[in-house]
């Protein structure tokens, strides 16, 4: 690994002032970041912790939404959100191993955008909203394709703001190898209608499934799915699954959250 | 080279460290403890382990300097003052988990998380919480009975090789 200069704030201000140095880069928990920095795919010069700072750890429930600081853990997510939206909790405990998900946060998983990466589902099947130092960024807004987001250069996630859904839960097919999900889906069920994101399966990463939306809408249960299966076009294939194989596993995951949900 | 301080095992310790040191690396190198192992280096294996404010932890997968200031806890801290195997340890010997040893540190110190977390878990909370660590040896059985056994559980009931 190339050698960088590490700097820690404490503050976001300091943090944003210290990415606009040339080559500086953001690192919350490093489980993506250090692994890609080894195989040296990323060599920043200076790299910018932000984990000393306060205002971006812990989760506040404040009536309908859980807002939750980018630089928390996803462990700490699996026990402290528990009771507030059991969903969104269910999903950071399924997140790799116990070592990674002492290390790992929301804000990192979200910015990297990884085609099978968890949260990605979460923040677009509840309609989050992604907060930056900058502004405030709707999740249909935010995620732009395999490992790309509408975030600019050097704007770092301070929170996530997840309106709290009546019933939802994550369906993951664990890919045993990596962890991650080979399909994850997120149902969420409000009021006013249903969501559902799809990760792991599109080539143009997480996505919403609006036929198995609407369905959900008129009649929350497995059944209102049956006879509905999503397109395998953009799927991915590799080793691990054909583009069939993974159209399929979305609605067998889809089914599966929305008899999971609570 | 900033010098990064941690207390380590109860002890203050410090050493110099690049911003690209690894806690893996200042375990080993800056401080000596080669007990920490080094297995995929790619975040994978799990037997680079330790303890960092109480919680496990990828020690190849996380910067000395991001933890200045923390507490860690090695494999050289597991055993007890006199020197004789800790608990955990005493059960890895007594139930054979372990063959080659070089998973061992890991697995020991994510049991140590796991029984402060959960001190009875089941035999699917073990083979659960020990999803990180990879052996390569011993096929997991005897691992397994030894967390099972180092939580002062019966073993005798667990399923058969
Ligand atoms: C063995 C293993 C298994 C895993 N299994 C899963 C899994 O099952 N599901 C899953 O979803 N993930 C999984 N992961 C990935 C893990 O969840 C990572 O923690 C996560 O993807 C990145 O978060 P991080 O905090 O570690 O970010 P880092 O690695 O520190 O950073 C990732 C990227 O985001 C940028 N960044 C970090 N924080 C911010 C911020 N606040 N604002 C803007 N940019 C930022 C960094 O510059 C970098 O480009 C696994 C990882 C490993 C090693
Ligand atoms: S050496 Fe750290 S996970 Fe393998
Ligand atoms: S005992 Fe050899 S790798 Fe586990």
């Amino acid at each position: 690994m190339h050698n960088f200069e590490f700097v820690k704030p404490s503050t976001v201000a300091d943090a944003v002032q210290a990415l606009a140095a040339e080559e500086a880069q953001p690192l919350s928990g490093g489980q993506t970041l250090i692994p890609s920095m080894k195989a040296r795919l990323n060599a920043p010069e200076v790299l910018v912790s932000l984990m000393g700072i306060a205002e971006m750890q812990g989760i506040r429930h404040e009536g309908d939404m859980l807002e939750v600081g980018a630089a928390t853990t996803h462990a700490r997510v699996a026990t402290e959100a528990a009771a507030a939206f059991p969903g969104l909790a269910g999903l950071a405990a399924q997140i790799g191993d116990p070592a990674v998900r002492n290390r790992g946060t929301l804000g990192g998983s979200l910015a990297n955008n990884d085609p099978s990466a968890c949260y990605p589902a979460a923040a677009l099947g509840t309609g989050a909203v992604i907060v930056t130092n900058a502004r405030e960024i709707a999740a249909d807004d935010f995620f732009l394709g395999m490992f790309t987001t509408a975030l600019d250069e050097d704007e770092i996630i301070t929170s996530v703001r997840f309106p709290i859904p009546q019933k939802s839960a994550y369906g993951k097919f664990l890919q045993p190898a990596s962890r991650f999900a080979l399909t994850g889906v997120f149902v969420a069920k409000y009021a006013d209608g249903v969501r559902v994101a799809v990760t792991g399966a599109s080539e143009n990463g997480v996505f919403r499934w609006s036929e198995a939306e609407a369905a959900l809408a008129s009649d929350f249960s497995a059944e209102a799915l049956s006879g509905l299966s999503c397109p395998a076009d953009d799927m991915i294939a590799d080793l691990h699954g054909s583009a069939a194989y993974r159209a399929h596993l979305v609605a067998v995951m889809t089914r599966r959250a929305v008899v999971a949900a609570s | 080279m900033p010098r990064v301080s941690m207390k380590v095992n109860g002890k203050p310790m410090a050493a110099e460290a690049e911003g690209r040191t690894l806690l893996s690396a200042y375990l080993r190198e800056g401080l000596g403890l080669t007990g920490t192992h080094v297995g995929c280096d790619t975040s994978q294996c799990g037997a680079c382990v330790v303890l960092v404010d109480g919680a496990a932890v990828k020690a190849c997968t996380a910067f000395a300097a991001d933890l200045d200031g923390a507490e860690v806890t090695t494999i050289e801290g597991m055993a007890n003052a006199d020197g004789s195997l800790g608990r955990i340890q005493q059960a890895f010997q007594d139930y054979h988990g372990l063959q080659c040893g070089f998973c061992t540190p890991g697995m020991v110190m994510s049991t140590a998380a796991l029984l402060a977390e959960n001190p009875k878990p089941t035999e699917d909370e073990v083979r659960h919480y020990l999803e990180g660590n990879i052996c390569r040896c011993t096929g997991y059985q005897n691992i397994v009975r030894a967390v099972m056994a180092a939580s002062g559980q019966d073993t005798t009931a667990l399923a058969a090789e």
